[in-house]
């Protein structure tokens, strides 16, 4: 159990039957009164942030979260399949579960598949990803008034803009945080 | 925040404290220093006081300073460190500085203008002007200063009325949320009369505590009354907070006896506590206290 006292960003606690992270953390305490902790809570499997006010009589259940390394395997329909590569223990997300990694999941990669009481809820991506271009129109000079990116599609589906000299085929590093072209990657 | 920018501050706060301490020395103040580990703390429902070996770490200076009133200090300062376990964010720290006076002869009425001198001092004599410019917004500091009661606040700022608020147990929430961010912000204000179960060790008078806070710009900075001065009503008060504290399932303090025992009744008289870390804070224009501490506790990894 956390008591109020324990509040601070990234904690990390269960709202009904719900894993929720701190985000943002005020203490206030006015006069001689009664502390307030007023807390920025963002449920870890909808996204969905609220705000809350604690005092310190309030306790808290620790949400019971663990991370595994699992390798990406395919995607069936609406579920996408991750492998434990030690265990070969295999687990499904929804692409709703999976959200916005979807578009830099490439075939085999390494991942943290997060698991909330021992179900899993959700995905975190390495910070880069090499993905193959599989479309991109022919360039020439001079066919836009922004000349320096062209717009191409990658292996997943995602649409990025990368510099004029990428062509289909080639790799290119993504940073996955912001989704924007880094790099090309020379084989 | 870059080192460089840290050390200005940090020189300021030093020559803040040598003009504290001049102002005090003109005014016929004495500096003292009291004991920050005492066997006894002054129950506050609110405060928690830091464990010692066969003690506590003070949580003000209150109890000593008022020990000096009753053997016959009239008019006297500190400047010091005092303990509030779990007391930490943007405006708290665990061990923060205070600044505590006490005048015998004055009531809280005119402890504010003590209190309006000294901030207009500090600021004149550090800066040549007496406006300063917090979080945006310019405080002219030319005395006199807003007096508001809190009951007036309530009705100007508040979207329930003191009563359903302190009914509601909703005080906090709207002092902190609705009120505060009101006040002091082109004059200071002298927040004052709270509610009667509001009073801390303040005298009580026409059903209201002789209490006050003092916000620029929406922080708060001090807490003053004209004191308490009957020594048996002061016992019943600290039994009471002993009691709330009890239902809040919080420990309990022993009641300072030796403290009774030796003093029998104190003379009339007003006390301020006020933050120095905070008034910093004001004069530097600085929105977060870890920065206007040399060494704070995370530069330790503490707490």
């Amino acid at each position: 159990m956390y008591t109020a006292s324990d509040l601070r960003k990234g904690l990390k606690i269960v709202i009904d039957n719900e894993p929720y992270i701190i985000i943002d953390f005020q203490f206030s305490k006015p006069g001689k009164g009664q502390a307030l902790y007023k807390c920025k809570l963002k449920n870890m499997i909808t996204g969905v942030i609220i705000d809350k006010t604690y005092r310190s009589i309030d306790t808290f259940q620790p949400a019971d979260l663990e991370e595994k390394k699992m390798q990406f395997l395919y995607k069936q329909d609406n579920q996408y399949c991750f492998m434990d590569m030690e265990t070969y223990e295999q687990v499904f997300l929804t692409e709703d579960q999976v959200g916005d990694a979807k578009n830099f999941l490439t075939d085999n990669l390494e991942v943290e598949v997060l698991f909330f009481e021992g179900k899993p809820i959700g995905i975190e991506l390495p910070n880069f990803v090499d993905i193959k271009v599989v479309k991109s129109e022919p360039w020439v000079k001079g066919d836009s008034v922004s000349s320096n990116t062209k717009p191409v599609v990658l292996e997943t589906g995602y649409v990025i803009r990368v510099p004029t000299f990428i062509e289909e085929g080639e790799k290119i590093r993504v940073d996955t945080r912001t989704g924007e072209y880094v790099t090309r990657i020379k084989e | 925040m870059s080192q460089e920018l840290k050390n200005d501050i940090i020189v300021l706060r030093s020559e803040i404290l040598h003009k504290i301490r001049e102002f005090f020395h003109r005014r016929g103040f004495i500096e003292v220093e009291t004991p920050f580990l005492l066997p006894y703390v002054i129950p506050e429902s609110y405060i928690d006081a830091i464990k010692a070996e066969n003690g506590f770490l003070h949580t003000s200076p209150e109890l000593c300073m008022k020990l000096l009133l009753g053997l016959g200090y009239e008019k006297i300062f500190q400047i010091c460190k005092c303990f509030r376990k779990g007391e930490k964010g943007k405006l708290h720290l665990p061990e923060f500085t205070m600044l505590e006076w006490y005048h015998v002869g004055i009531d809280y009425n005119t402890l504010m203008q003590e209190c309006e001198s000294l901030i207009v001092f500090l600021c004149k004599e550090l800066f040549g002007k007496e406006k300063i410019r917090y979080k945006n917004t310019e405080v002219s500091l030319t005395p006199p200063w807003e007096r508001i009661t809190v009951n007036e606040a309530f009705k100007r700022y508040a979207s329930v009325s003191l009563q359903d608020a302190i009914n509601k147990g909703l005080f906090e929430e709207t002092m902190v949320y609705e009120i505060e961010p009101n006040l002091g912000i082109k004059k200071p204000t002298f927040l004052k009369d709270y509610p009667v179960s509001m009073a801390a060790l303040s005298k009580i008078k026409d059903n209201h505590a002789e209490r006050f806070e003092l916000y620029i710009c929406g922080l708060e900075l001090a807490n003053g009354y004209t004191e308490l001065t009957d020594m048996e009503e002061m016992k019943k008060r600290l039994e009471i907070e002993n009691k709330k504290r009890k239902a809040l399932k919080k420990e309990t303090y022993p009641i300072p006896k030796p403290f009774f025992l030796k003093i029998k009744h104190l003379p009339e008289c007003s006390g301020i506590a006020l933050g120095i870390d905070r008034l910093v804070m004001l004069l530097c224009n600085e929105e977060n206290i870890n920065n206007v501490v040399a060494v704070t506790p995370d530069d330790l990894n503490y707490c």
